[in-house]
Parts: structure tokens; sequence; C-alpha cells
């Protein structure tokens, strides 16, 4: 005869309210960890899409993420004759935002030269970029849809295929152009300013300028011998792939990473103390029919299964709807929700060790308890 | 009256219990001795604090004696270091506990609340149900045995917490005011049913009770003041 099943069942209600409430509390735990596996991914993803081996910015910058970069378009010939070197490609990125459909879109602008790394990786929805003018690739969370056209600078670019996943570490979905519109976006100047401009004789910088270059090497090549080969050249700057990656962690999202890590703590720390309260006010309530238990024989170990028992469900039963309750919901967070099997493995392995201890202090209590309470009503 | 030739089923001598110590010490008891046989159903009488709760838990193996001897069934406990185990188990298999508010596990229907000590005994699920519905139809509430406590009636709960007590045919059967939730009618009901179930068994109980209209249900009544058992009379013929 199982005792906590039973007890379970006889208050059913009061078990699936303090499940649900709890259920609640892991769905937050699971966002908080969703939200900083999120945060690490959109800004890996946007370094790792290239698909590059090396990248060439300007000298003495950590470009083109962790600071701005600015490099002759006609880099990419150079970096694309040297030894080992098998495909390069130009790129440029900016943020910009642009009114759409009466509200604003905060977008991540990708330039990138069509044939050459750079471009969308998987296109899930219509077809990548065709022309060498106003056609755009848009990331699924911009809202856009294949047909629409938007409106950036002076030109309207027409929406021809969907990725998924790709934004910046802002969380500022990705819109991939043409280089060449791209360059313009940057260069192109308001007519009252280019008026202003042109009235002093200045003819402004020249349009010709890129973030970064991209490179992928050769199987047989060596990467790092590629990127001293660049360093030679006093104006660029090289850094390989785990490079890059490493400075967009150690850096640009190092910060919030750290806060969503000490926000998580909080979280779990809080969880923790919640089921212990949960669990030894649960305890607490039954000491009289522990008392008659003890009085009627039962040994310790039924104590202690009803105690452990119950907890174990609570926390089970709770973790699995905070799980259902944050995988139904984590698509309507404004920024991506990443939750990874070993999340879900993780928060059960501390909700188990959490409700074990937790469950310590009931049995602690119950083990105390005098059998003659049970009697003198 | 029991009969000369049963059994000795309770002997306490000499059993005295002390409560802290120097100017805070309370005596519980002193110098009880005590003598019940098999068949005999007695009363245990007395003001709030006169050490009747005291003495029917050294008798329930609950507390240990400051002083004294307790033989229970031919057996001497607390000798020898006994431990709290050992303790447990004499109560499962020699002791039926009933309560003031029969304190049925709410969790459990009637007939779980009596197989539940049958199974804590070491009995099978199924053997165990077997013979909790046996006794609760030999109680009379065999119609209730799927109904939870909560709606049962006082007496329907107080016959289940009955047969719990007796589920594991005990020698002794304790009774705290097993009658006080009881209406004068079905506080005889019980009573008589206990004084049936003793004679049947070969068990004697000792029920606590303030309840004057039960007294003539009892053999022997004692009277317990200041934790000395000053007198005791027969009450039956």
């Amino acid at each position: 005869m199982n005792l906590a099943y039973r007890d379970v069942r006889h208050n059913l209600f009061r078990f699936v309210l303090t499940c649900l409430g709890l259920s609640l509390l892991m769905a937050v735990v699971l966002a908080m960890m969703g939200i900083y596996n999120g945060l690490v991914a959109d800004a890996l993803n946007i370094v790792r899409a290239p698909q590059a081996d090396l990248w060439v910015v300007e000298a003495g910058r950590q470009g083109p993420f962790a600071e701005s970069s600015k490099i002759p378009g006609a880099t990419r010939d150079a970096v694309a004759r040297l030894h080992g070197v098998s495909d390069a490609g130009s790129i440029t990125y900016q943020t910009v935002e642009a009114a759409f459909a009466g509200k604003t879109l905060r977008l991540y602008i990708i330039g990138y030269e069509r044939g050459h790394p750079g471009g969308p990786d998987v296109v899930v929805e219509g077809r990548g970029i065709g022309q060498s003018h106003f056609e755009a690739v848009a990331d699924r969370k911009s809202g856009l849809v294949i047909g629409d056209r938007i409106a950036l600078g002076r030109n309207r670019f027409e929406v021809v295929g969907l990725v998924e996943d790709a934004m910046n570490s802002g969380g500022d979905p990705v819109l991939y152009v043409t280089l060449a519109d791209a360059q313009t976006l940057q260069s192109q100047l308001a007519p009252p300013a280019a008026r202003v401009l042109e009235a002093r004789g200045a003819t402004g910088e020249s349009g010709d300028t890129v973030a970064a270059v991209i490179a992928r090497v050769d199987a047989n090549a060596d990467v790092d011998s590629v990127a001293r080969t660049v360093r030679q050249w006093k104006h660029l700057s090289a850094m390989t792939q785990a490079e890059q990656e490493d400075l967009l962690v150690r850096s640009v999202v190092d910060r919030a990473r750290r806060q969503i890590g000490l926000f998580l703590g909080i979280l779990l720390t809080v969880s923790a103390v919640v089921i212990a309260l949960i669990i030894y006010t649960m305890t607490m309530e039954k000491l009289k029919q522990i008392a008659t238990l003890k009085l009627i024989g039962a040994p310790d170990r039924t104590i202690i299964g009803l105690i452990v028992q119950q907890s174990i469900a609570l926390g089970a039963v709770g973790w699995a709807f905070g799980l259902m309750l944050i995988l139904l919901i984590k698509d309507y967070f404004p920024r991506r929700v990443l939750l990874e099997p070993i999340n879900a493995t993780a928060l059960a392995g501390i909700i188990l060790v959490v409700c074990i201890l937790a469950s310590g202090l009931g049995i602690r209590a119950a083990l105390r308890v005098d059998p003659a309470t049970a009697i003198g009503g | 009256m029991a009969d000369p030739q049963s059994r000795l089923i309770i002997d306490l001598k000499a059993i005295s219990k002390h409560y802290g110590a120097g100017e805070t010490r309370v005596d519980a008891l002193r110098g009880v001795d005590l003598e019940v046989r098999s068949g005999e159903v007695v009363a245990l009488l007395g003001p709030s604090g006169s050490g009747k709760t005291t003495l029917l838990n050294i008798i329930g193996c609950i507390i240990d004696p400051t002083e004294g001897r307790v033989w229970l069934d031919g057996e001497p406990v607390y000798e020898n270091r006994w431990l709290r185990d050992d303790l447990r188990r004499l109560r499962l298999d020699k002791i039926g506990f009933i309560f003031q508010f029969h304190n049925l596990l709410p969790f459990l229907d009637a007939k779980d609340n009596v197989a539940l000590v049958l199974q804590l005994a070491g009995k099978s699920a199924g053997e165990a149900r077997r013979r909790a519905i046996e006794l609760l139809d030999y109680l009379e509430v065999g119609n209730r045995k799927d109904a939870m406590p909560a709606l049962l009636s006082g007496g329907e709960a107080q016959r289940v917490a009955i047969a719990r007590a007796l589920a594991n045919s005990p020698r002794i059967i304790l009774a705290d005011e097993p009658t006080a939730a009881l209406d004068s009618k079905r506080a005889g009901i019980v009573m008589d049913l206990l004084r049936k179930l003793a004679a049947e068994q070969d068990a004697c109980i000792v029920a606590v009770t303030h309840d004057e209209k039960i007294y003539d249900r009892f053999d022997r009544l004692f009277h317990l003041r200041d934790g000395r058992l000053e007198d005791q009379e027969g009450s039956k013929a």
C-alpha cells in the first residue's frame, strides 16, 4: 500500500495546485536557462553563419562585432589571392531602424557578395538573393514575410527568402542584402545633407569600404599561417574563427551572460527554499497522522517513504509541468529561448537533490514526533 | 470479573515515572502495581494530571518507566536494552489502540485503514484486505468498507478504529476515552462490543474514561490520584 500515492490522491486538488505553483517557478528557471543559451547562441550564430576560417579586419581593431572595423573593399581580392585561401568574401554589418506596416523594425543588416562567403546558410522559405539590387532575405523573427517590401534608406527592398535563428547579440533579426546595397545604405545621406555637402565642395569618403573580409582556407592549409601573412599588411588584422568566437563570448555578451547566470543562480536558490518550505509544511500538517502511524507500529522507513516519495512526486510533476509550459510559450518570447535537453536534465537533477534534501527537514520533524501525540485527541 | 485461571497479560510492579529533575521534577506515577488478566475489561479513572495517560503510554510501550518492572503477555519489557524498533514491533503484534477521535488516516478508506496494520505486520495486500473486510463485517460496518473516514458517522468511524485495533489479534487493547465522541446509546453499544471481543480474543482491555454512564461495563475500576493507584473496585458482578 503506497501511502504517499493515497495521500496525494486524497488531496489531489491541493497537490495539483501546489505543483502548478511550483511549475511556474520551474518554467521561469528554464526560461532563464533558455535565454542564457539563446543569448550566446545568437551571438555565435552570426559569427558561425558564414562558415569562415579567417576574419580580416581593420588593424588595431577587434572587429567587426566587438568593435567597428572599416577596410577597403579591394581587400577581398588581396586576401583571395593568398596561398591556402580557397574563397573570400567582403561583408558589412549595420543596425538600422525601418518603418514597416506602421511599426518600427530594428534590423541587423548584413551585406555580402553573392557567390562568396557571408550570405545566409540555409534559406528555410523562398529563395536566396538572385538580383544585384533591392532583394533581401530576412530572419523570420523580424515579422517580414515573402513578398513584403520594406524601405531602407531611399530604396525599397523585396523580401525573397526567410531564414531562422539569425540574430545579433542584441537580439535584432538579420536582414541579408547584397554588399553593394549595404554599402549604399551605409554611405547614402538624406537629400538635404547631401546637398549641403555638395555645396561645400566635399565629395565624401569612398563608399567602397567593408567591415571585414572573411576567408575560407583549404583543408590542407594552416589557418594560423595565413593569419600571420595577413598581419604583415600593416593596415589589416586577422583573427581565426576560434579567436572571433572567443572574443564575442568574452567581451560582447559577457556582461549579459554573467547577469543572466547570476539571476539564474538566485532563481534556483529561491526555488530550493520554496520546495523545502512546501515539503516541510506538508509534513508538519501530517504530524498527527504520522504519530498515529508510529503508534500502530509503522516502521520509520514507511514514514520516510511517505515524505520522500511525496516530495519527489511534487518536484517531478512541477518540473514536467514547467517544462511543458516553457516549451509551449518559448516562441512568444521576443528573444530566442534555446532549451537544450541537458538544461532540462540538469534542472531535473537539481530538483531531485533539492527534494531529497528538503525532505530531510520533514523527516527529521517526523521522526521526532512522539507516538503519544496520537493519544488524547 | 475475569476467570482467576486466565492468563496474566499486564503485570506492572512498582512503576514510577518522573519528568524533569530538582525543583521542576514532576512525579507522574508513584509505585503503581497493576495486574490485568485475559478477558478483563478495566478502566483507569482520575482527574486530569493524575497519571492515567502516562500509565497508558507505559503499557503501550510508548514511554519507559523511571522505575519498576513491566511484563506484557509474559514478556519482560524495557529490560535487557529494548530498542525503539523492538517496542514498535511489540506494539504492532500485541497491542491495539483505540482513540478518542478514532484517528483513522484520512487518506485511506475504511478497509485500507484496517488492512494497513495487517500489511505492516507482514500480510500480503490481498490477504490483508480480505481480513479487513471480515473484521468490518463482524463489526457491522462492512457496508461502509469503501467509505473515506470523513464520510463515516462517529459510531461507524469508532467501529472501524476498533477493527483496526483488533486486526492483528492483539493481547492488549488500550482505549483512550473510546466513547467520548459518542452519544450514550452508541457508547453502550461500543463498550458491549469491546467486552465481547475481549472475551472472544482472550485479550484484555484497559480504557481511560470519564464517562460515568459506562462504568458498569467494566470489570474493575482503578482510580488514579497524584500518580498513585488509590483504590480499585469491582464493577461487574
